[in-house]
């Protein structure tokens, strides 16, 4: 039971953070923290877990954003109808991207990612029914409480922890499972893995399901908690660079990375655009990018993977420090 | 053929000379060190750039902005690779992606935040005004663009293939350990390669300036045209590059002016996802 004290542990002071911080705007951070550990996480599975770096996910993310306001502004049903739709949507996607590009070498899937996403930002920009430019809009006054729109950050806020605790169980359950197994086998080497008898390419595919139905879902909350999607919030490029970088920073392919990602970059961007205003939006993704640069160059591992090499060096002589890190050696 | 069909058609070679010369570069270091590099097209929109800067403060056409250009980004090219490549070269895969990746967004909003989200452009006519050549209309700065594009794509192979400097840096493509066996420093090899393929892209970049608008994200699209150039030349052919970007050039103006100029961007990326389907390996590459 003892690696379950930590998880436990972070999850009671993630329910009582709002009761000890009662200030709004902290409040509303804390639920965008969640929310973009939902998608983060998502990414996880096929970025970190399998280490195929999709660099297109915001297409996933508007496939719920666009379903949950299309449900309102086309039907006047709940967004939560939304869910389901942008989940098949998005799953379907990423099976027709996965299946030609997973078979070849990870920088196609990631161009391949990234085509995909400008394609349909740019179909949906010049799409009327889907609102063009300007988007859609939900529900302007609640007529219900499905219609999911609420003035406190609050209900969101446990909203999307549920959510979250969901998605990370899921990745739990999958990580240490076989798939799971033949994930991080591909990740190390996909070569000795598929002669090893791995269905890799299948593998792969799961997974991009996988996490794309699950950012879809965090697609459909982002545009249920802001009340509308447009092509710049619910398809751009800088929400899939958000999505990965927070992913990256924390620790591609641990649990708790995107987590910790999210919870490092959020308020870092939310306090840099209250202070700054428009301009900061600019010095915020220059100090994005050389964040990746210097994960990438110094620490491929993230934060968590850090900390975790600390914790084992701790205390112990010289030698037995070089002993760890040449076991961990790749 | 209708008159105007031709005209487009021209147009479209013309710009595709432009994309083989930024895409050589990129097929280069790919077919050389088998690392891609997201921040290509970001090269490109920092020629224009510096073509830009170069007008406005130094009062320079492209005769002094198109080798200021090459040269800044060739010893951009070759700091990169020593500050960044270099190391994540062993790294893993997730690495390589993330760290160009990441390269690529620290320039575009670097120089968004320095210049703004602002379309400029240089003068109408810097190069020269409209030629009547046999009933075509051609920009001069089209056809000068497209010209020394496509020489420098040709002087690019020839580089490649003719010279000791090609032999050795092919050598390095093939076999590191055994060209450094040879007495040929892969290190040097490779900045030198990243030094060209960023030159390329410099130039390339300033060519481009003189006819079309400046901003901080022109480098996403353009990253996206070479990717697909590359893809479909065969990696690491600077011929293919050549091919595939005239055909890149061609199929863009053709649909823009057929089904519009909102929609060619767009066709393109549909058929880089086409050929990633059906033919992977590239128009002539060998699977």
């Amino acid at each position: 039971m003892r690696r379950f004290v930590w998880p436990l542990l972070l999850l009671a002071l993630l329910i009582l953070y709002p009761v000890i911080v009662s200030n709004p705007f902290a409040q509303r951070i804390g639920a965008l923290v969640l929310l973009y550990a939902i998608a983060a996480s998502a990414w996880n599975i096929i970025g970190g877990y399998a280490g195929q770096v999709s660099v297109g996910h915001v297409v996933f993310f508007g496939c719920g954003a666009y379903a949950a306001m299309g449900a309102y502004a086309h039907f006047e049903l709940t967004p939560l109808v939304g869910i389901p739709i942008g989940f098949v949507l998005a799953v379907a996607i990423a099976a027709a991207v996965g299946v030609p590009t997973l078979r070849l070498s990870g920088h196609y899937f990631s161009m391949a990612t990234i085509a995909v996403a400008e394609t349909v930002r740019l179909i949906v920009t010049n799409t009327d029914y889907l609102g063009a430019s300007p988007g859609l809009s939900g529900p302007a006054v609640p007529r219900n409480v499905f219609d999911l729109s609420f003035v406190s950050a609050l209900p969101y806020y446990y909203l999307f922890l549920l959510v979250l605790a969901i998605t990370l169980a899921i990745t739990w359950t999958m990580a240490n499972s076989r798939m799971g197994f033949y994930l991080r086998a591909i990740r190390d080497s996909e070569r000795a893995a598929r002669s090893l008898g791995a269905p890799t390419s299948r593998i792969k595919l799961y997974a991009y399901m996988l996490s794309a139905g699950l950012t879809s879902i965090a697609g459909a909350l982002y545009a249920m908690m802001f009340g509308f999607v447009d092509p710049e919030s619910g398809l751009g490029i800088l929400i899939s660079v958000k999505i990965l970088i927070m992913a990256a920073l924390g620790g591609a392919g641990l649990l708790f990375g995107p987590l910790v990602g999210a919870a490092i970059l959020v308020p870092l961007e939310e306090i840099s655009n209250s202070l700054l205003g428009g301009q900061g939006a600019g010095l915020t993704f220059v100090v994005y990018g050389a964040i990746i640069v210097l994960i990438a160059r110094f620490q491929p591992g993230g934060l968590l993977a850090l900390a975790g090499r600390l914790w084992e060096r701790r205390g112990k002589p010289a030698e037995a420090v070089a002993k760890v890190e040449a076991s961990h050696a790749p | 053929m209708s008159f105007v069909l031709v005209q487009v058609i021209v147009g479209g070679l013309l710009l595709g000379a432009v994309y083989a010369l930024f895409s050589s570069g990129l097929t280069l270091v790919w077919g050389m060190m088998n690392i891609v590099n997201f921040a290509h097209g970001d090269f490109v929109m920092l020629g224009m750039y510096v073509a830009y800067v170069v007008y406005t403060l130094l009062g320079g056409g492209p005769l002094l902005g198109a080798p200021l250009a090459t040269l800044s980004l060739a010893t951009l090219g070759v700091i990169v690779y020593f500050a960044l490549i270099r190391d994540i070269m062993k790294g893993p895969m997730l690495a390589q992606i993330l760290g160009t990746f990441g390269l690529a967004l620290l320039l575009r909003y670097s120089v968004f935040w320095w210049f703004g989200a602002n379309f400029l452009s240089l003068p109408q006519n810097i190069v020269g005004g409209t030629l009547a050549f046999l009933g075509l209309r051609i920009e001069a700065a089209r056809l000068v663009a497209g010209v020394v594009g496509l020489l420098v794509t040709l002087g690019l192979h020839l580089l490649l293939t003719r010279t000791s400097l090609g032999s050795k840096m092919l050598a390095v493509a093939e076999d590191a350990t055994a060209a450094q066996l040879m007495g040929i420093r892969p290190d040097s090899m490779q900045a030198i390669a990243w030094g060209i393929a960023a030159a390329a892209t410099g130039l390339a970049g300033a060519l481009i300036a003189t006819f079309f608008y400046i901003v901080p994200t022109v480098g996403e699209t353009l990253g996206i045209v070479a990717f697909v150039t590359v893809s479909l030349g065969g990696f690491g052919s600077i011929p293919g590059a050549l091919v595939a970007g005239l055909l890149i050039g061609v199929i863009e103006s053709l649909s823009g002016y057929l089904i519009g100029a909102v929609y060619q961007d767009i066709v393109v990326y549909v058929l880089f996802l086409l050929f990633l389907w059906f033919r992977p390996q590239g128009l002539m590459g060998k699977a």
